[in-house]
């Protein structure tokens, strides 16, 4: 927003010029609605120019660019949507999905709660944190995978040990986003809470939390990635379902246009999980004033 | 006349903590000895070079700090913490950025507990009261600096303290928004008739809002005058800071400062911190 005071001028006037009506934020210049349109129009192009010029290589590429022995393993985009929709036909897509999206649902759902709670913790306490970050330091850089065989080995090849790993690996970002939201509160509205006379509780819940809240979410958002990411992994290990057991049992079994139909399945799933989370975060630090931009 | 508020031989000390090039732990005597009345209803402005401890004051009668002798009294009561008898206006605004300009005036209300109807139109009165009607649902990344300021302000004068302390609330702004929001503040100081206690490094914005102002020598921070300004009624007049009379009383002023600020650059003008280290001002 411009704040151009003109002499002799109110800068609240002014404000309200500049913006228009003074309930509204938004003040970009106002533009036709065809304008609009076709620049959406355009955006829509640019943005799916090049997934569309990667699907049609995927299509025509292995006609004509690769030899037949290696043809088989890298069938072109029509057979791996008809293997897809095969595979929803008979019904093991969605059985195989539904598995996933349970596990990857409690696993991370447990993470985020754990996360934010030690989280909040951790970072309002300070011994607790010097007794403990080296710890966390330690466990944080161990890739999740490395820990799979003993996962597997101490819960089982069964869900416990899935929704563990999940839970696991989605833990740490959602911990560490939650400890540095609470750390960097701006320490000016604690002193502006505390001369309100604000108990040391009522500022953690009227001040810190609501603060920390986009960080935490960023966390959040990182810990859905990870979720899936790692959930694939270990079903691709040792699983009888999930979108993991799907693509790793295909290629077992040569049916490799199931096994592109699974991959593709994932990385939708991926997709919309990482939008929805955006989305959320987005929502929750629109106060920050940097909803639009990306 | 019974003062609002007392100040006894406020004394604040730091220990300052050890650095490299300081390596003994030595202590700071930021404010000395600073007896004061402020009497109900008053404008006191409250000058000092940098490092008189102006800050620090603010804190003590905030009750952020507790002073290290000497006692302070609101309505003959020792201040022993924070309270909703006092509102702080800061500097840097310091509004809560994930509530509207409306959620931050009611900030306070909700500590009194009083009830969500309520509080919304006290609310909105108070934020008419400043000039912001209107801009209830903006955020305040929505907001200018001096709209921002007027929010904190209202903020404060939602719960009514009885006591309104301001800690150079207007440096920050552009000449022109301050020129505004002093004559702003007047104009809701004379409406609410709360006791304000402003401090500000300004001898002009202090002698155009005071009816008193004090001056704080350089550290440690004694209150070295006070001086009593009879300007009459200063909305009526136009350009009130050419007046002879305004002339006069800002050269007292600054007669009154200037060793002290000469005094205070050749001490190094350092600022101390809450948590007692120190940073070039």
């Amino acid at each position: 927003m411009s704040t151009v005071t003109v002499d002799h001028t109110e800068d609240v006037d002014a404000a309200r010029r500049t913006s228009g009506t003074p309930t509204t934020a938004d003040a970009r210049p106002r533009t036709s609605a065809v304008d609009r349109t076709a620049r959406s129009a355009g955006r829509v192009v640019r943005r799916s120019t090049a997934v569309g010029l990667f699907l049609l290589l995927w299509e025509l590429g292995p006609e004509h660019l690769l030899d037949a022995q290696r043809r088989v393993f890298l069938p072109p985009l029509h057979e791996v949507l008809q293997a897809w929709w095969g595979l929803v036909e008979n019904g093991q897509l969605q059985e195989h999905l539904q598995a996933s999206l349970t596990r990857s649902a409690i696993g991370f759902g447990l993470a985020v709660l754990a996360g934010v709670v030690t989280g909040l913790f951790v970072a309002w306490y300070r011994g607790l944190r010097e007794l403990l970050t080296p710890l966390l330091e330690l466990f944080r850089n161990t890739a999740a995978l490395a820990l799979l065989p003993v996962f597997t080995l101490l819960l089982g090849i069964g869900e416990t040990s899935k929704i563990s790993i999940v839970a696991y690996a989605s833990f740490f970002p959602v911990l560490l986003n939650t400890i540095a939201g609470v750390r960097t509160v701006d320490p000016l509205l604690l002193r502006a809470a505390r001369s309100l006379g604000l108990s040391n509780l009522q500022l953690f819940q009227k001040v810190v939390l609501p603060s920390a809240v986009p960080t935490i979410f960023t966390g959040v958002r990182m810990a859905g990635t990870a979720s899936i990411l790692v959930l694939i992994a270990a079903e691709m290990v040792g699983a009888k379902a999930g979108l993991g057991y799907l693509i790793i049992n295909a290629q077992s079994s040569f049916q490799i246009p199931d096994m592109y139909a699974g991959i593709l399945t994932v990385s939708v799933f991926g997709l919309l999980v990482n939008t929805v989370l955006v989305r959320l975060e987005r929502h929750f630090s629109r106060w920050r004033g940097l909803a639009d931009g990306h | 006349m019974t003062a609002k508020l007392e100040l006894r031989g406020v004394t604040k000390e730091f220990v300052v903590r050890p650095s490299k090039d300081q390596p003994a732990a030595r202590v700071l005597r930021a404010l000395d000895d600073i007896t004061l009345d402020v009497p109900d209803g008053e404008f006191l402005t409250l000058v000092g070079p940098s490092g008189s401890g102006k800050t620090t004051l603010l804190d003590i009668l905030g009750g952020l700090t507790r002073p290290t002798s000497g006692r302070v009294r609101v309505d003959g009561t020792e201040v022993t913490g924070p309270g909703l008898d006092r509102g702080i206006v800061f500097q840097q605004y310091a509004l809560f950025p994930w509530r509207t300009a409306l959620g931050n005036v009611a900030f306070g209300l909700e500590q009194q507990g009083v009830g969500r109807r309520v509080r919304q139109g006290r609310a909105r009165d108070v934020l008419a009261l400043v000039g912001l009607e209107g801009f209830e649902d903006r955020y305040p990344h929505e907001l200018s600096g001096g709209m921002k300021q007027r929010v904190a302000i209202a903020r404060s004068l939602a719960y009514q303290p009885g006591i309104l302390l301001m800690d150079e609330p207007f440096a920050a702004l552009d000449a022109q928004t301050r020129e505004q929001l002093q004559d702003e503040l007047l104009r809701i100081w004379r409406t609410t008739g709360t006791t304000v206690v402003f401090i500000t490094h300004g001898i002009e914005e202090a002698v155009y809002l005071g009816q008193r102002v004090a001056v704080l020598s350089s550290r440690p921070g004694r209150l070295k005058s006070l001086v009593s300004i009879d300007l009459g009624d200063r909305l009526g007049s136009g350009d009130l800071r050419s007046d002879p009379q305004f002339v006069h009383y800002r050269h007292l002023v600054w007669t009154e400062l200037h060793d002290e600020l000469q005094r205070a650059q050749r001490a190094g003008d350092r600022k101390i911190l809450p948590d007692g280290t120190e940073r070039a001002a």
